[in-house]
C-alpha cells in the first residue's frame, strides 16, 4: 500500500512513541480493544509508522482535537487520504470534509433540518413503524438474525422515506455508505472490494439527490427550500442531500446492532431498561460510547500543533481513535461495562464540535423508537450463536447476530 | 494501567460567564470589549453576523454582535455604542463596567448569517459596521467579489476605520459631515441576480435599502436591526425552583449551578452532549414558567414559544420553572 508522504513529517517523528501496528488490519478489525488500550498507555500521541500518521486515543486529547477546527482540519480529508496531494474518490462532502467559513452555510441548514425540533413531526409515525416491525419480526419467529431482521430493517423503513427518495432501488444504499466509510482507511483489500461497484452506486445515490426525485415533503426537500432562500447554493443543494443518504444509513444499522448486542450480554441492564423504558436514550448513547459504531476519523494539522510535549507538523494526519477515547479509564470508571446507570454524557461516538454528528437526534430517534417497541413486547434477549463481525475502515459493524427472545 | 479517578466532563466554565479582559475607545462614543472565559478555555464557536446576549452585572439583558476574529478561541470582541437615554445597557458597559469583571454570556446566535454568493454589497451606518466587519474579512477569505458602503455622523465616531483600510478601494467610507446621505441607488446598481446584499444600522438606513432593493430579486438584501425584543423579563440572578412534572420533585437551581447539574445532584438523568448549548442533545419540554435562554440554537419565534430549553445552559427568567422531567 501506498500513500504519499508530504514531505519533511517522517523525521519529525523522532522521540515520540510509535507502533508498527495497522489499525485496518483483519486481526484489529475484528477485536479493536486490544489495540485501543495499548495506544492510550503508550502515550498521548503515537506516531503510526506504517501510514506516518500521529495517533490520539485518550479522551482528553481526542476531545480537544475534535472541537479545534483552527488547528485541525477537515477539508483536506477526514480519512487517511491527504486531499492536498490526493484526488479524493468523489467531491467532498460539504459539511464532513470542508472547514470554517465553507462549513458554515451547508451545517446551519442541515442542523435546522435534522434538529430536535424539526424531528417532533415524525416521532408518532416511527414509534408506529417500530410496532409494526416488531409485531411483524415476532409473528415470524423469536428466533433470527437481529441485523437483518431489527437493525437493517428498521432503518430502511423510516430513513429513506424521511429523506423522500423513491422505493426502487434502496438496497444500493448501504454498499454505498460501507464504501463511503471504507474509503477513509488505506486502499487496502476493503476499499478495493467496493471499486467495482463505486461508479453504479455514486450514480444512483447522486440521481436520488436531485429536486424532481425527491418527494415534495421531507428532509431532501426542505433542504432543495433553503436553497431557494439562497441559505445555500443550487449547486450545494444536492451534495447535502448525499450526506443524508453516505451518513445516515450504515451508521444507525450497526448502532442499532451495538445495542442489540449490548443488551443480548448484559440481561440485567434490559430487565432495568423493562422497568423503565425512559431510558431508552441513555441507553442508546450508553451503546454508541460502549461500541463506537463510528470507530475513528482523521483531521490535518493546519499549522505545527503541539499535543502535550510533542510537535506534529503542519500538514500531517492526526487519526483520532473515538471508540480508544470512549472507552479511556480516565474519563469513564469500569469504561468495559455497558451500564445504563452511567451518565455517557459527553462521549465523542457523535464526535464534538463544529462537526459533531448532524444527524444524531435522527439517529437517536430511530433507536428510542425500536428499543420501545421491543421493551414493550420482549422480555429477554439472548445470543442464539455467535455473532459475525462485518469489517470496515471506519465502522463497527455486524455481519449477523442471532438473538432468541422471550415474549412478555 | 494505573488507577485514575474518572472526572466528569468539565462543565462548560466558559458559557455561564466570561470575564472583561479588554476595554479599548474605538471611536467617539464606541468602545470595544474583549471577553474570555476566567479559565482560558474554548469559547463557543461563532459565525459572522452572529450577537451574543450580555447579561450585565445591573440586571439588564442587552445584544451585541461579535466582531472580532473567530480564529481566535478564546477571545470574543464586541463594540458597544453609548445610545443617549440609555437606561443602563450601554451606559452601563461605558461608564461602570471594568476589565476583570465578570458578565453574563448567551448565544452566540445568528439570525443574520452570510450565505454563499460569489458577489457581495454590504452597507453599514454607524455601529451597524459590527456584524459586517467579520462578513468583510470572510468575503476577502472566501475570494468573492465585495464592496462595502459604510455611513456615520462624522469620520471621528466612525469605529474600525483602521481596520477598514487593509481592504483598501473596496471600501468606501462616508461620513455624513463631509458627503451628506449615503448614495445608495449610485452604490446598489441595478437590480441583478448573483448578489447578496447586507445591511446593518439605524432605521432609517435599513428602510431606505427596503425601498431601494423592493425590485432585487427575493432574498436578496438581508439586514440586521439593532431593535431588542423587549418582551422578556429580566434574567434572574437570584436562585429559582425547577418542578419537574412527572417525578413530582421541585429543586432549587442557585447562580453556581446549570440546571442540568441541578437535576443530575438529585438523581435525574438529562442527556447531554456538548454542555455548551449548541447540539441539542439535552432539550426539555416547558410546561410553565419562561426560561432564560442562552443556547445558540433556538431562533427567536423558538425562543418566544417558550415550550423548550437547553438545560445545560438555559435558565429562568421566573421564579418557577415547570419541566416535563
Ligand atoms: C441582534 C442585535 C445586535 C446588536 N448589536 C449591537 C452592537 O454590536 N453594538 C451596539 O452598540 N448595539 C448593538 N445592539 C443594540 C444593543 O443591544 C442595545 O439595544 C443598545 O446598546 C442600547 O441599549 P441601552 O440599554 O443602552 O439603551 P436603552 O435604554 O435600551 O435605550 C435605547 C434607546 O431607546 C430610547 N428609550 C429609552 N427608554 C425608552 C422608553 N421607555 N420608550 C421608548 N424609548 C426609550 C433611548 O432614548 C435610546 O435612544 C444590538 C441589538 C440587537 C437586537
Ligand atoms: C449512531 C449513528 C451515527 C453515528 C455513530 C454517527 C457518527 C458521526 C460522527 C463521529 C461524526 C463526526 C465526524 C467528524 O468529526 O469528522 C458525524 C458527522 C456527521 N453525521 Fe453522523 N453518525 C450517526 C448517524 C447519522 C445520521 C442518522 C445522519 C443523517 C441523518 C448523519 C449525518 C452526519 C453528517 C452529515 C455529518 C457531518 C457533519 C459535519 O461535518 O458538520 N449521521 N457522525
Ligand atoms: S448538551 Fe448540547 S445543547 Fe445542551
Amino acid at each position: 500500500m501506498t500513500t504519499t508522504v508530504p514531505p519533511g513529517t517522517a523525521a519529525s517523528a523522532t522521540g515520540v512513541p510509535h507502533s508498527d501496528v495497522d489499525p485496518f488490519a483483519h486481526d484489529v478489525l475484528e477485536d479493536p480493544l486490544p489495540m485501543h488500550a495499548a495506544l492510550r498507555e503508550a502515550g498521548p500521541v503515537v506516531h503510526l509508522d506504517r501510514y506516518d500518521v500521529f495517533a490520539l486515543a485518550r479522551y482528553d486529547d481526542v476531545h480537544a482535537a475534535l472541537v479545534d477546527w483552527q488547528g485541525f482540519q477537515s477539508s483536506a480529508g477526514v480519512g487517511l487520504s491527504n486531499f492536498r496531494y490526493e484526488e479524493p474518490w468523489r467531491p467532498p462532502s460539504l459539511l464532513l470534509e470542508a472547514d470554517p467559513p465553507r462549513h458554515d452555510a451547508p451545517r446551519r441548514v442541515l442542523q435546522k433540518v435534522l434538529g430536535p425540533r424539526a424531528l417532533r413531526r415524525l416521532r408518532e409515525g416511527w414509534a408506529a413503524d417500530a410496532e409494526l416491525l416488531v409485531d411483524e419480526v415476532l409473528s415470524r419467529a423469536t428466533a433470527f438474525d437481529a441485523v437483518a431482521e431489527l437493525s437493517t430493517a428498521f432503518p430502511l423503513r423510516v430513513f429513506p422515506d424521511a429523506v423522500g427518495i423513491p422505493k426502487g432501488g434502496r438496497e444500493r444504499l448501504l454498499p454505498y455508505g460501507n464504501h463511503a466509510f471504507n474509503a477513509f482507511g488505506p486502499d487496502n483489500d476493503l476499499v478495493a472490494k467496493g471499486t467495482p461497484r463505486v461508479a453504479e452506486l455514486s450514480g444512483w445515490v447522486n440521481a436520488q439527490c436531485q429536486r424532481d426525485v425527491l418527494s415534495p415533503a421531507g428532509f431532501g426537500a426542505d433542504i432543495w427550500a433553503a436553497s431557494d432562500r439562497g441559505d445555500i447554493t443550487p449547486e450545494q443543494a444536492p451534495l447535502v442531500v448525499r450526506s443524508l443518504l453516505t451518513a445516515g444509513v450504515d451508521t444507525t444499522v450497526h448502532a442499532i446492532s451495538a445495542i442489540l448486542y449490548a443488551f443480548a450480554t448484559h440481561p440485567d441492564q434490559w430487565q432495568r431498561l423493562r422497568e423503565d423504558p425512559s431510558l431508552a436514550r441513555v441507553a442508546f448513547d450508553e451503546a454508541v460510547r460502549w461500541e463506537s459504531p463510528v470507530q475513528t476519523f482523521f483531521r490535518t494539522a493546519t499549522t505545527d500543533v503541539r499535543v502535550h510535549d510533542v510537535l506534529i507538523p503542519e500538514g500531517s494526519k492526526i487519526l483520532m481513535f473515538l471508540a480508544a477515547a470512549n472507552r479511556d479509564p480516565r474519563r469513564w470508571a469500569d469504561p468495559d461495562r455497558y451500564d445504563l446507570s452511567r451518565d455517557p454524557s459527553g462521549h465523542v461516538g457523535f464526535g464534538m464540535g463544529i462537526h459533531q454528528c448532524v444527524g444524531q437526534h435522527v439517529a437517536r430517534l430511530e433507536a428510542e423508537s425500536i428499543l420501545t417497541a421491543l421493551a414493550r413486547r420482549v422480555a429477554t434477549i439472548e445470543l442464539d450463536g455467535p455473532p459475525v463481525r462485518h469489517h470496515n475502515n471506519t465502522l463497527r459493524a455486524w455481519e449477523s447476530l442471532p438473538v432468541r427472545l422471550t415474549l412478555g | 494501567m494505573t488507577a485514575t479517578t474518572p472526572a466528569r466532563a468539565p462543565l462548560a466554565d466558559a458559557v455561564a460567564s466570561l470575564r472583561v479582559t479588554g476595554k479599548q475607545v474605538q471611536a467617539d462614543g464606541v468602545l470595544t470589549l474583549e471577553l474570555a472565559a476566567p479559565s482560558g478555555n474554548r469559547l463557543r464557536d461563532w459565525t459572522p453576523g452572529s450577537h451574543i446576549d450580555l447579561i450585565l452585572p445591573n440586571g439588564l439583558t442587552r445584544q451585541y454582535s461579535l466582531c472580532g476574529n473567530r480564529w481566535d478561541a478564546t477571545t470574543y470582541r464586541v463594540g458597544v455604542l453609548l445610545e443617549p437615554g440609555s437606561r443602563g445597557g450601554s451606559a452601563y458597559v461605558h461608564e461602570q463596567l471594568q476589565v476583570g469583571d465578570l458578565v453574563g454570556v448567551g448565544g452566540p446566535r445568528n439570525n443574520f448569517p452570510l450565505v454563499p454568493s460569489e458577489q457581495y454589497l454590504f452597507v453599514a451606518g454607524g455601529i451597524g459596521i459590527t456584524p459586517i466587519l467579520p462578513m468583510v474579512h470572510q468575503a476577502e477569505l472566501l475570494g468573492a467579489d465585495w464592496r462595502l458602503l459604510y455611513g456615520g455622523r462624522r469620520r471621528s465616531s466612525m469605529a474600525f476605520l483602521d481596520e477598514l483600510a487593509a481592504y483598501g478601494d473596496r471600501v468606501l467610507v462616508r461620513p455624513e459631515d463631509e458627503y451628506g446621505l449615503l448614495d445608495l441607488p449610485g452604490f446598489l446598481g441595478a437590480p441583478r441576480d448573483g448578489v447578496r446584499v447586507y445591511s446593518c444600522g439605524p432605521a432609517p438606513l435599513l428602510a431606505a435599502m427596503e425601498r431601494t432593493c423592493a425590485y432585487w430579486p427575493p432574498h436578496s438584501l438581508r439586514v440586521e436591526r439593532f431593535v431588542a425584543d423587549d418582551a422578556g423579563a429580566p434574567a434572574r440572578i437570584a436562585p429559582f425552583e425547577v418542578e419537574l412534572a412527572r417525578t413530582g420533585t421541585t429543586v432549587t437551581v442557585t447562580p453556581d449551578v446549570t440546571v442540568l447539574e441541578a437535576l443530575n445532584r438529585v438523581g435525574i438523568e438529562v442527556l447531554s452532549s456538548c454542555r455548551r448549548g449548541v447540539c441539542g442533545t439535552c432539550e426539555t419540554t416547558v410546561l410553565a414558567g419562561r426560561p432564560d435562554h442562552r443556547d445558540a440554537l433556538l431562533d427567536d419565534d423558538e425562543r418566544q414559544a417558550d415550550d423548550c430549553m437547553y438545560v445545560c445552559v438555559s435558565r429562568s427568567r421566573d421564579e418557577r420553572l415547570v419541566l416535563d422531567l
